[in-house]
């Protein structure tokens, strides 16, 4: 089976400062994947890499076997970790604008979603508090029917509550064919819906494997190995 | 359904557990069709391999059976049930035994405690004690 997405030996530096260093990822149909890390890890570099937004130093990705390009945007719905909204759009015209993008967008889930996250299309998308704010980045890229969902911190700004409403709707209305890369730095709240996890530090993969597997192994949560991992580092 | 998952222990083996109990208190009956994967998934806010996974194991395990087309069925072997039943109380004793003897019960007096505790109709503390040891 060709993996829906393929890193391999990718490097990338900002000037001087190394963001990613000789890393490999495989990301296999079907699959939640937590890519776990703390901040300044390489996180959001390597989710804009896979979104084909930035290009590596060196190493190379592929997306179904195809190198990112117009045709793999059209498979992959990146949720960047900001906001992206011009000051004068309601959450109705970001919607209508990822409709005219995106030739995968369906109205009727995004209809479903919104409902789900109470919010109303007439609202300024700009004005949003961060919680709703994040919502609606959700909403937008969990709207299109893509094969590779990449969500930079979902959950980053927002508190139990409407974490656990997030991850709901995570869970609800992802397309069970496809997969999708969580990042993020708050691991227990989140932790169980993933398949595997894959750890960086310093821009390498520092632990990956299946969720279960590694519970089962050491008698842990995912949460505690990370933060165990961590503090070797 | 609610599960208070512990993020210590593989949640397949949460759920198994889960389901486990629900066939041996009754809820759910012999014979009596199990949620759809898809179901589960959303109601315990899991993700949908993990389910997927739960119910592999219960197939293996001869807890459920999947009828092509038609989902998955709790066994309609009473047998089964039964060994279900005692699986999980010898789970509970084995617990129970362990933390009387870490206490420096020796089987003798582990006997009578419970001997007197169930006589003493004070059933109900015991099994609170259960849950403090274990």
């Amino acid at each position: 089976m060709v993996p829906l997405l393929e890193l391999q030996s990718v490097s990338k530096a900002y000037g001087k400062k190394t963001a990613l260093l000789d890393l490999s990822l495989s990301v296999e149909p079907g699959r939640i994947v937590g890519l776990l890390g703390s901040n300044g890890s390489g996180k959001s570099t390597l989710m804009q890499i896979a979104a084909g937004l930035l290009h590596p130093d060196s190493g190379s990705v592929r997306i179904r076997g195809q190198l990112p390009g117009v045709r793999t945007k059209g498979a992959v719905s990146f949720m960047p970790d900001r906001p992206q909204f011009e000051s004068w759009m309601t959450i109705g015209d970001a919607l209508d604008f990822q409709r005219d993008f995106f030739a995968d967008y369906d109205a009727d889930k995004a209809r479903r979603m919104l409902d789900f996250m109470k919010l109303s299309r007439r609202d300024k998308a700009f004005s949003l508090s961060k919680g709703m704010g994040e919502r609606l980045q959700l909403t937008l890229a969990l709207s299109r029917k893509a094969s590779l969902y990449l969500l930079d911190e979902p959950i980053g700004g927002v508190d139990p509550v409407a974490r656990d409403h997030i991850l709901d709707a995570l869970v609800e209305f992802y397309e069970e064919e496809s997969s999708v890369v969580v990042s993020t730095h708050l691991i227990s709240d989140i932790e169980r819906i993933f398949d595997e996890i894959v750890m960086i530090q310093g821009g390498s993969v520092i632990m990956q494997g299946d969720a279960e597997q590694l519970r089962m192994a050491s008698g842990k949560s995912i949460d505690q190995l990370f933060k165990e991992v961590y503090a070797e580092c | 359904m609610t599960i208070e998952f512990d993020n210590n222990l593989p949640i397949y083996l949460q759920i198994m557990n889960y389901i486990k109990l629900q066939i041996v208190t009754g809820k759910l009956g012999p014979g009596e069709k199990i949620p759809s994967v898809r179901e589960l998934a959303s109601e315990l806010k899991i993700n949908p391999n993990t389910i997927q996974r739960t119910f592999q194991e219960l197939e293996r395990e001869g807890v459920a059976e999947s009828r092509r087309g038609l989902g998955r069925f709790v066994t309609s072997e009473d047998e089964k049930i039964m060994s279900i039943k005692k699986e999980m109380a010898s789970d509970l004793l084995d617990r129970f035994i362990g933390g009387m003897r870490e206490l420096g019960f020796d089987n003798e007096n582990i006997v009578k405690i419970v001997t007197e505790s169930v006589e003493g109709g004070r059933s109900g503390g015991g099994g609170d004690a259960h849950g403090t040891l274990a």
